[in-house]
């Protein structure tokens, strides 16, 4: 199944794109697209423990399931206002 | 024309707007919180300022943090705008509106908002300094940790 990958702020500069369609398996989670991901763009690694995940424009767990053409956000640190 | 109490995008903010969009006869006072691009930080001469966000979330993540200061603060009003692309020197990024029938609500109620999206908004700015430039990451996002939200209304009761 497919899924669209979003990328924010210094995550997408590392990656060179803001929004990637990713071709996942059955039953995969937030976590398991994001490990695909920083296998592919090691720079990534360095915010497994600070960044945050948004599955269709809600924050979600990195353990939630994601479906058939499910938007997929991973969020660096934030530094609004 | 109507103007949102919840938005984010690239037009400047009109803080007036806000004011009215939220005024009503039973208000004891109006808080409005503007945040600055300012030109310097951390020793660097800041030249602008440039915001990126994640815009549909960001509403979301509005909508929530007003419904937890009108839970905390009764009877208060909000209206929050923020906005994206560039933000030159003295120009605002920010702007919340709070009412109420006291001005400790409105006061406390600003002050909250402003520390929550700085906790759990996605938005982030990268700043524009003479010889280069850097995204600054302050908070990891947990929109249910009890303790960023308990540290929000210390700050804003303070």
């Amino acid at each position: 199944m497919r899924v669209t990958v979003r990328l924010f702020a210094r995550l997408r500069d590392i990656a060179g794109a803001a929004e990637m369609p990713r071709e996942v398996s059955s039953g995969a989670t937030i976590a398991t697209v994001w490990r695909e991901l920083a296998g592919e763009f090691p720079g990534l690694s360095d915010y497994e423990r600070s960044m945050s995940s948004a599955l269709n424009a809600d924050y979600a767990r990195m353990d939630a399931e994601v479906h058939d053409g499910d938007e997929i956000a991973f969020l660096p640190p934030v530094s609004g206002g | 024309m109507n103007v949102p109490l919840l938005a984010i995008g690239p037009t400047p903010l009109a803080p007036e707007s806000l004011v009215s969009a939220v005024a009503e006869g039973s208000d004891g006072a109006i808080v409005t919180f503007l945040g600055l691009a300012r030109n310097q930080n951390q020793g660097r001469r800041v030249r602008y300022l440039e915001y990126e966000a994640y815009a549909p979330l960001a509403l979301k993540t509005f909508d929530r943090i007003a419904g937890e200061a009108r839970g905390r603060w009764p009877g208060v009003r909000v209206a929050l705008h923020h906005r994206t692309g560039r933000v030159n020197i003295g120009e605002a990024s920010v702007a919340i509106v709070t009412a109420s029938p006291h001005r400790g609500d409105a006061y406390a109620s600003c002050r909250y908002i402003i520390e929550r999206v700085k906790q759990i908004a996605p938005v982030w700015k990268r700043e524009y300094f003479e010889g280069g430039d850097v995204w600054i990451e302050g908070a990891t996002v947990d929109p249910n940790d009890v303790r960023a939200r308990e540290e929000a209304e210390r700050i804003a009761c303070a």
